[in-house]
């Protein structure tokens, strides 16, 4: 990141000047800023909702119930995280909200298990074999139940908005299994 | 179906009240207790977004973005690949209010049931902003390693939009 952010930005201003495209690269960057102060109020409602209510599903049998269900698949898919109760129940979470199609649930339990994962990690500053699997799989991210797409869909006055769902299945099956076959063989490489 | 789509989160957060009721846990304060935390998760994102915000926002402003994808796209006609798809799929690994506005111009424009329209509306749902996930989750724990999470992830999202490609006739 502390080289591929700097080119970025320097490409950006160079190919800018090339392309005339000054003005608008001027704007693009208030504009920037005054996004994430929108999204990050959007975001902090989000995050204190669904960190509210895992709250409550960590106290109560829902938890356990999750983890008999996703154990067998959670122990593949994180070996090294077999024994670390709070990691697990925190992935359980964010496996169920990818799955459901839940973003706004995911990220906090996405972040939640990252910090459960960093306690047992013997190098602070590297991702361990857990972390990568849970970010390969939130990038990819199962989906169930694509709400935003039917509703563009039906928004533009399609006859059936719900005939994506099945290509939609598909690809992101496809894309879901590729990152974990390539997310082990990385991991075996090392 | 919509009407499914519309009703699984109120469903959610009822069944989740209602076992914690039923198993006399003390639900609000449990509620408002952990959501504090999410006050904290936030604060904590807030730097990395306008960083990577800042950068995505020059790249695409600067004509950069489209500039390569078109160059790509007169390479990928000759496989019967639309081209006026390969914008969406350069910009949705990055930006994800940037994929959302451009798929609905393309479905609005193409149609939605044409094949261009069914590409960009899968493209759109089938994967997450795998930058913002990733840069997200690092910043979380202060990573400076990343061991290359980036190659399958990518590669995951390439397989993805070939796979829409291939399958929508």
């Amino acid at each position: 990141m502390n080289y591929l952010w700097p080119i970025l930005i320097i490409i950006s201003l160079f190919f800018a000047i090339i392309s005339g495209n000054i003005t608008n690269l001027n704007n693009s960057i208030f504009n920037s800023v005054s996004d994430v102060v929108n999204l990050s109020l959007t975001l902090v409602g989000n995050m204190c909702l669904w960190c509210g209510l895992m709250a409550i599903i960590k106290q109560t049998k829902i938890m356990s119930f999750l983890m008999k269900i996703l154990r067998p698949l959670l122990n593949w898919l994180y070996p090294d995280a077999r024994s670390n109760k709070d990691a697990m129940e925190a992935i359980s979470i964010n496996t169920v909200s990818n799955f459901l199609g839940i973003g706004n649930a995911a990220t906090p339990a996405g972040l939640k298990a990252m910090d459960e994962l960093q306690k047992e990690n013997p190098k602070k500053d590297e991702l361990s074999n857990s972390m990568i699997m849970l970010i390969v799989l939130n990038t990819t991210s199962i989906q169930l139940i694509p709400t935003t797409a039917i509703a563009v869909r039906a928004a533009l006055g399609s006859p059936m908005p719900s005939n994506i769902i099945v290509p939609i299945w598909i690809s992101t099956l496809a894309g879901t299994l590729t990152g974990i076959i390539l997310t082990k063989l990385l991991l075996k490489e090392e | 179906m919509i009407y499914f789509a519309a009703i699984i989160i109120p469903l959610i957060i009822a069944i989740i009240v209602f076992v914690g009721l039923y198993e006399n846990k003390k639900v609000y304060d449990l509620f408002c207790d952990g959501a504090k935390e999410g006050i904290k998760m936030t604060v904590k994102m807030f730097p990395t977004l306008i960083g990577i915000f800042l950068a995505i926002g020059m790249l695409r402003s600067s004509g950069l973005l489209d500039f390569i994808s078109n160059i790509i796209g007169n390479f990928l006609k000759y496989v019967n690949v639309p081209t006026e798809i390969i914008p969406l799929a350069f910009i949705k690994p990055i930006s994800g209010s940037a994929s959302l506005a451009l798929a609905t111009d393309i479905i609005a424009k193409y149609g939605t049931e044409t094949r261009i329209g069914m590409i960009a509306a899968t493209i759109m749902a089938a994967s997450e902003t795998t930058f913002y996930v990733i840069a997200i989750y690092m910043n979380q724990i202060k990573a400076k390693k990343s061991r290359n999470v980036i190659i399958p992830a990518i590669i995951a999202d390439i397989v993805s939009i070939v796979t829409a490609i291939c399958i929508i006739r």
